[in-house]
């Protein structure tokens, strides 16, 4: 048994072996690993005795599963309607081509995922995004360019590529 | 809060009737002195995103050096979110109601040395009205504030959030005491049906007449029945339930009690969406305090009547504040929807009677528990009684959170409490309802916003979503955007909804595309009759509203987008070009160094050109240029 599978069975202990406590499970799991590999798919189905294929359809029907491996840090985009009649969209496309990943996808160097998000309620603050759970009051590519190398310099000494510079 | 943690520790730990409530919240009065000075720090997200945390804990680490020449040392308290999100972070003082906006770190300690020390006011920090040039000293005589009628938010913003004791100070679980030592379930349901209170999650249905019929299915099935928390608040531009749920967990809390009482509910169920992070766990404190006072679980109030409740987070569906998804959802399946042949008060969450009302619903029942449904009544209109809360946001001075009578016309809302648009415009529409409403024209600014005058004007209420749009905004887009929204979040079980939303998503990306013709305006109206009647359930069939209200008040616009293969908001991305005005611009290259694309030429000191063959139209340009030279034609 892996390091991770100990944890999962930790996270299963807290929750009776019935189908309704699946999503839980599985939010439990992706809160602690990032995501939900297809052995801890197995584990929660077979602890929650859901099939795995319905486990699958529950995973895949909710927007917030996520069955890769997320990049180091994750930039999400609001795109609420505040924020879409503030540029919340040229931002994704702006990000999207500055990473040259589609939203959803993560960069090839797993430094960076790129997501979007329904609305996080800051409207007031139009555009927001969220980088690792800090929102960005105002969001403009600048400040976001700016702070994409602040967290590499944190994390490591990779450097971003600058195609035009 | 430092005074109330000993009142923690004479205090009784298991509450055991009204008359212990009562002791107990005087007792916590007698330890709290009203004019104690105390720093209120809004925690709400708006104000956490611009740096309240920082400020809250500037003035923690103020407060802990040494060296404070002040006669008492203030409390200091963080609260829910208090609505003026704009100006956040936002600190108050306090006995005096000092309102202090955009503080900074670096402000504290000229607040703690002048205002709680010296007893003066930093200008500096007040806020200042656009309309009048004034500086507004206290928070009351703000337009923000003063024209809102603050019931269900009144203690968000001066409570702690994470402290039931003073929730209690502020009146909490004193209408549940009150239902359980001197009322009948019975009479419970009679004072909600009395009050009138419509449904706060969109649709408007009465909530005493659903609990009524929740007790008429129990009849005929028998119990258990469950009790649930919509609080899957998922319309994009609306924030009013978040914020009940982090400011005032209790109330929420307080409400799903009595509705247990009314129906005999043992069990229920928080729905919330897992974007929440922080009103999960807010509401999660609340569970545990109320449970160690006798406030929740096993014999509450020593009444014999016992019941507890569950958190489910939401996991990003859109489609599961629909009530049947919801249920569906709870159950443990993907969230789609049924078919209500049978309501869900008679078939609901695993089949059995279920009363499933939404948060800013709940809220309200301690109010009406607590005052009385005929006091209730009185306030906003006939059919549509009681306040309601809207996130008021978009193109508007004042963003944030207010809650007003219903039937105010809806130019008071936008320009009275919201100060009208930036520049002094007047606004071009206003969008209520979220994706499932319409937009509302300047022409109609004096509609009442109440149930039936929004749905009277083609939109809804909606869970309270209001969104300004001025001249910068196109209609064209912002329905293609909702569309795009309710086709991606569609379940796509029904035909209607699968394929319809998609088909007139089509057409709209032709009128923004420059290619829309005179006939799609009549096939998008169709395809909108034939979803309304046919989808499944509502994110189906209110899908079309904002496209019919659109073509119904600016069908110019319309127009414009395929005639003249022009957006006259100068947004839609195939019919505008970007250009520099040589005569503003100065040539700092600012724009050329950092086009993604390179298609800026132009030498130092030099007006620039942009290439429009190469141009993507990203907007970088417009955004960083600081002399405001690049014009959309």
């Amino acid at each position: 048994m892996t390091t991770s599978d100990q944890h999962i069975d930790e996270l299963m202990d807290q929750y009776p072996p019935k189908p309704e406590y699946l999503i839980g499970l599985l939010q439990d799991i992706q809160d602690q690993q990032g995501y939900i590999s297809y052995g801890a798919m197995l584990l929660a189905s077979e602890h929650t005795k859901v099939p795995l294929s319905q486990a699958y359809s529950v995973a895949t029907f909710y927007q917030s599963f996520r069955l890769d491996p997320p990049g180091e840090h994750e930039i999400k985009v609001c795109l609420g309607t505040a924020c879409h009649l503030n540029g919340g969209q040229q931002l994704v496309d702006g990000l999207s081509r500055k990473l040259q990943i589609e939203p959803g996808e993560t960069t090839d160097d797993m430094m960076f995922t790129l997501s979007t998000v329904n609305c996080v309620g800051a409207c007031a603050i139009a555009p927001v995004a969220v980088v690792d759970e800090n929102y960005h009051a105002g969001a403009t590519m600048q400040k976001l360019e700016r702070e994409m190398r602040k967290v590499i310099d944190l994390s490591s000494d990779k450097i971003m590529g600058e195609p035009n510079a | 809060m430092h005074n109330q943690s000993s009142a923690l520790q004479q205090g009784p730990c298991r509450l055991e009737s009204l008359d212990d409530l009562n002791k107990f919240r005087e007792q916590l009065e007698r330890n709290i002195d009203p004019d104690h000075p105390e720093i209120v720090v809004c925690h709400g997200t708006g104000c956490l995103a611009s740096g309240g945390e920082a400020v809250s804990n500037a003035i923690q680490a103020t407060l802990d050096a040494s060296g404070i020449k002040a006669k008492v040392i203030p409390g200091i308290k963080t609260t829910g979110c208090q609505g003026f999100c704009s100006r956040g972070p936002l600190v108050l003082i306090r006995p005096q109601g000092i309102f202090y906006q955009r503080v900074k770190p670096k402000d504290v300690g000229e607040i703690i040395e002048k205002t709680i020390v010296q007893g003066e006011i930093i200008n500096r920090l007040l806020y200042k009205d656009p309309q009048t040039g004034e500086k507004i000293i206290h928070e009351e005589e703000i337009p923000f504030y003063k024209y809102q009628d603050r019931k269900v938010l009144h203690n968000i913003g001066k409570i702690d959030p994470t402290n039931l004791y003073d929730s209690i100070m502020a009146g909490g679980y004193q209408a549940l005491a009150k239902a359980l030592t001197t009322m009948t379930p019975e009479q419970v349901v009679q004072e909600v049906e009395l009050s009138g209170l419509r449904g706060r999650g969109g649709a408007g249905f009465p909530a005493g007449r659903k609990w009524r019929s929740a007790l008429l299915a129990i009849e005929k099935k028998g119990r258990p029945v469950y009790v649930v928390v919509n609080g899957d608040e998922g319309d994009p531009g609306a924030f009013m339930d978040r914020t009940i749920m982090e400011g005032d967990p209790h109330a929420v809390l307080e409400g799903l009690i009595l509705g247990a009482y009314a129906l005999g509910a043992t069990e229920g169920f928080l729905y919330v969406r897992a974007e929440y992070p922080l009103a999960i766990k807010h509401l999660g404190i609340a569970m545990e305090q109320a449970r160690a006072h006798g406030l929740l679980g096993k014999n509450i109030l020593n009444s014999g009547f016992s019941f507890d409740v569950r958190i489910n987070r939401g996991a990003g569906a859109f489609v599961c504040g629909e009530s049947t998804a919801l249920f569906t959802s709870i159950e443990g399946k993907p969230g789609n929807p049924k078919p209500k042949y049978v309501r869900s008060v008679e078939e609901g969450l695993w089949g059995r009677p279920t009363v499933l009302n939404n948060v800013e619903t709940w809220a309200n029942i301690p109010l009406i528990i607590d005052k009385g449904g005929d006091w209730y009544k009185k306030i906003g209109v006939s059919h549509s009684t009681g306040t309601k809360v809207f996130s008021l946001v978009g193109k508007v001075n004042n963003v944030g959170l207010v809650e007003v009578p219903m039937g105010l016309p809806l130019s008071d809302i936008v320009e009275k409490i919201g100060g009208g648009v930036p520049g002094g415009a007047p606004f071009k529409a206003v969008q209520t309802g979220g994706p499932s409403g319409g937009c509302i024209p300047y022409s109609l600014k004096d509609t009442a916003v109440d149930f039936d005058s929004l749905t009277e004007a083609g939109s809804m209420m909606g869970s309270g979503a209001m969104i300004v749009m001025d001249d910068t905004d196109c209609v064209v887009d912002l329905a293609r955007y909702f569309l795009r929204f309710l086709e991606e979040e569609s379940c796509g079980k029904c035909m209607p909804c699968r394929f319809g939303l998609s088909r007139m998503r089509e057409i709209l990306d032709g009128f923004s595309e420059g290619r829309g013709t005179q006939a799609d305006i009549d096939d998008l109206i169709s395809l909108s009759k034939a979803i309304q009647d046919g989808a499944l359930c509502a994110l189906g069939s209110s899908a079309p509203n904002p496209v019919l209200t659109t073509i119904r008040y600016f069908k110019e616009e319309y127009l414009a987008h395929l005639e003249d293969q022009n957006c006259p908001a100068g947004v839609c991305k195939a019919l505008i070009t970007f250009q520099i005005d040589p005569e503003a611009c100065n040539g700092c290259t600012s724009c050329a160094r950092k086009c993604p694309v390179g298609c800026i030429s132009g030498g130092k000191k030099e007006p620039h050109t942009i290439s429009a063959d190469e141009c993507i139209k990203c907007g970088i340009c417009k955004e960083s240029c600081k002399f405001d030279a690049v014009r959309i034609i």
